[in-house]
């Protein structure tokens, strides 16, 4: 693996599509070959199970950075649940489609390799027919066709990670993708490679705690006054959604469901010294994330770990559609601004967090020589 | 006869004074009929009296090039204080828009006896110099100072116990952060109908409630050498002093405050303001007469 990355950063050095190509061609199948070598059912029958307890966002499920022995099949039970949520301090509310009851749903943690077993319920208070399109899944809308499920019912769906990155899920049903997953109902997972996370020479890289940014641009109507709209119901709203959302000019983007949500008592906390895995992710818009005060030490932009990370980045842009991981260790204490460095729509729109860090300040790295005086 | 005329200089003072005295307290008495009707009713109004307040100066402080808690020092305030008992309501600012004298603004209340919101400081300033001609009176914001002297025991002295001898400045920043967090956590931000947060020893209701309040205070920003002399200060008045439940500096033209570029500070909830009275002749009389 890290002989495969060394050749991989050689070639993009020397900038040839061939060599490129030949790389590819030569680490790509030794390396897939495991992963993909088609399992039986006996097989899988055999396979140890483990049942991870799921965890609101921003936290991130316990897990193992380097998995220990071979492929599991990882249980997930996660129930749909439609309810109305509020997106400001102004008390904005919106009805809100959701995996687990929270916005974005929970970070999901597998190894490459492993086997994912989702059991997914839609709740019978529920109105409408719900499914689950995984990016990281392969075939079948991405599990969709084979996930869908009225109030009431559950479904259960298996499908192997074959591709190491962190990958959106959300939901996908017939004739309503962009008004679900613009109503919140979007996750992410992670599927680490087996032996952990590396840098750009292969070497291993870890961290010490993992934080979930969810992202998410919402189109609240208003009406004639300007005012947002409430409605009784998420079928009542649909019309004037539908005709917001054709303007592509979100009334909201926020992390993690709310303005605010991860300021304040909710801020991000770390210590300097502490390396964090920032996972990010947009389901739906263009996002480019950004740490005021901070850096990127590594960074997947587009989230497969399978490429070389970036380093020193400023600002790194994740598609929509896509999720994002970046590495960075806390260098100096303070409070740090997380943005969406569209900077409207992280300080007008509300795609802003906070990070909170203890420790001692670093003055070769800065110092404040002449204090604000009267010139 | 000879007695009568006979005026000694002694009792022609006294005359003079008693005269004088009867023909004030008629000017007071008659004081109100000799103005046409006014065509706002006088807001309801509290009199604070004369304080003197340990008080923690506005302003940014620095020490030896360290920032450093404003010194706490004893204020005098020598005159007592007329200032509305509730803040301008939107009700009350709706007729001065009506009038033509305040700007719209960006969002009309749902009801209004909920204080006037979303108001910046030309806003407040346009309202008090309308209401002064409407009322015959001069109307103006508080100074830092009287707004401390109105709030009595609901002002918050916002040090954060930091003398300046710390070489980590974040400290200070979480501190500010962490203090302004629990205060948000801890509140609801929408306005409520004036006198939802009831009245102080003043009879001042809903002073450092959920909206803050503008004052006429400019930013200053101080400092001192490493004695705690003062070598320089510096005043803005592009930014006010805000108070409420904390101070916070706010650019005369903000209307609805909100964390903004780098700061990371937890803004005010909403922005409003009351105005404070000052005393005309007639007032500075009674008070001479009644001294």
């Amino acid at each position: 693996m890290g002989e495969d990355l060394k050749l991989t950063r050689r070639s993009i050095l020397a900038g040839a599509a061939a060599t490129g190509a030949i790389v590819q061609a030569a680490s790509a199948p030794a390396h897939a070959q495991a992963v993909m070598t088609k399992a039986t059912a006996a097989d899988i029958a055999k396979l140890p199970r483990i049942k991870p307890k799921l965890v609101d966002p921003p936290f991130v499920h316990a897990h193992e950075q380097i998995a220990t022995g071979g492929p599991k099949v990882v249980e997930f039970t996660m129930t749909i649940h439609e309810k109305k949520i509020v997106l400001d301090d102004a008390g904005t509310e919106t009805f809100a489609f959701t995996f687990n009851g929270t916005v974005p749903g929970p970070m999901m943690v597998v190894h490459e390799g492993d086997y994912v077993e989702l059991t997914l319920i839609n709740a019978e208070t529920n109105e409408l027919m719900h499914n689950i399109d995984f990016h990281s899944s392969t075939g079948a809308l991405g599990g969709g066709a084979l996930t869908e499920v009225n109030p009431g019912e559950k479904v259960v769906l298996r499908w192997k990670a074959t591709r190491p990155g962190v990958f959106v899920y959300h939901c996908a049903p017939p004739g309503m993708v962009p008004w679900h997953v613009t109503a919140g109902m979007n996750g992410a997972i992670t599927v680490l490679p087996r032996d952990g996370l590396k840098d750009h020479q292969g070497k291993p890289l870890k961290y010490d705690k993992a934080y979930y940014v969810g992202e998410q641009d919402f189109y609240v109507p208003r009406d004639e006054n300007g005012k947002f709209k409430r409605y009784a119901s998420p079928g009542e709203a649909h019309e004037d959604v539908a005709k917001a959302m054709r303007t592509l000019t979100p009334s909201h983007v926020v992390f993690n469901g709310k303005v605010g949500a991860l300021t304040g008592k909710n801020a991000l906390t770390a210590k300097v010294g502490e390396t964090v895995l920032i996972l990010h992710s947009q389901a739906n818009r263009d996002t480019r994330p950004h740490l005021i005060g901070g850096h990127g030490d590594y960074v997947w932009a587009t989230g497969k770990f399978r490429n070389p990370p970036e380093r020193d980045l400023e600002t790194w842009f994740i598609p929509g559609g896509c999720a994002g991981a970046a590495l960075y260790t806390f260098l100096q204490p303070g409070i740090y601004a997380y943005v969406n460095h569209n900077l409207i729509e992280a300080f007008e729109l509300g795609a802003a967090g906070h990070f909170k860090v203890e420790g001692e300040w670093n003055d070769d790295l800065m110092k404040q020589i002449v204090a604000p005086a009267g010139i | 006869m000879g007695t009568t005329l006979n005026l000694s200089l002694p009792r022609l003072t006294t005359s003079l004074g008693l005269l004088f005295m009867a023909g004030a307290a008629a000017l007071l008495l008659s004081g109100p009929a000799n103005h046409t009707a006014p065509a706002l009713p006088m807001p309801q109004t509290a009199i604070v009296p004369p304080a003197t307040l340990q008080h923690r100066l506005d302003g940014e402080y620095s020490r030896a090039g360290r920032p450093i808690d404003a010194p706490r020092v004893t204020v005098r305030l020598r005159q007592p204080l007329e200032i509305m008992r509730y803040q301008v309501t939107a009700a009350d600012f709706a007729r001065c828009i009506g009038a033509g004298a305040c700007k719209r603004l960006d969002h009309t209340a749902a009801r209004g006896d909920l204080p006037v919101t979303g108001v910046s400081h030309v806003d407040a300033i346009d309202y008090a110099n309308w209401l002064s001609r409407e009322t015959g009176a001069v109307w103006r914001l508080p100074s830092d100072a009287e707004w401390a002297q109105a709030a009595g025991s609901r002002f918050t002295d916002d040090a954060r116990g930091l003398d300046g001898s710390e070489t980590n400045p974040a400290l200070r920043w979480l501190a500010d952060y962490e203090r302004e967090a629990n205060r948000k956590a801890a509140s609801d931000p929408a306005p409520l109908p004036i006198g939802s947060f009831g009245a102080n020893e003043h009879g001042v209701h809903d002073i450092a409630g959920n909206v803050w309040e503008w004052t006429q205070t400019c930013l200053r920003r101080v400092t001192q050498d490493a004695t705690g002399r003062t070598t320089g200060e510096t005043s803005n008045c592009g930014i006010y002093v805000v108070e409420g439940q904390h101070r916070a500096p706010m650019s005369f033209f903000i209307r609805n405050p909100k964390a903004g570029g780098c700061s990371v500070a937890t803004p005010p909830d909403n922005l409003g303001f009351r105005l404070v009275r000052e005393p005309n002749w007639r007032d500075r009389l009674r008070r001479l007469l009644s001294a």
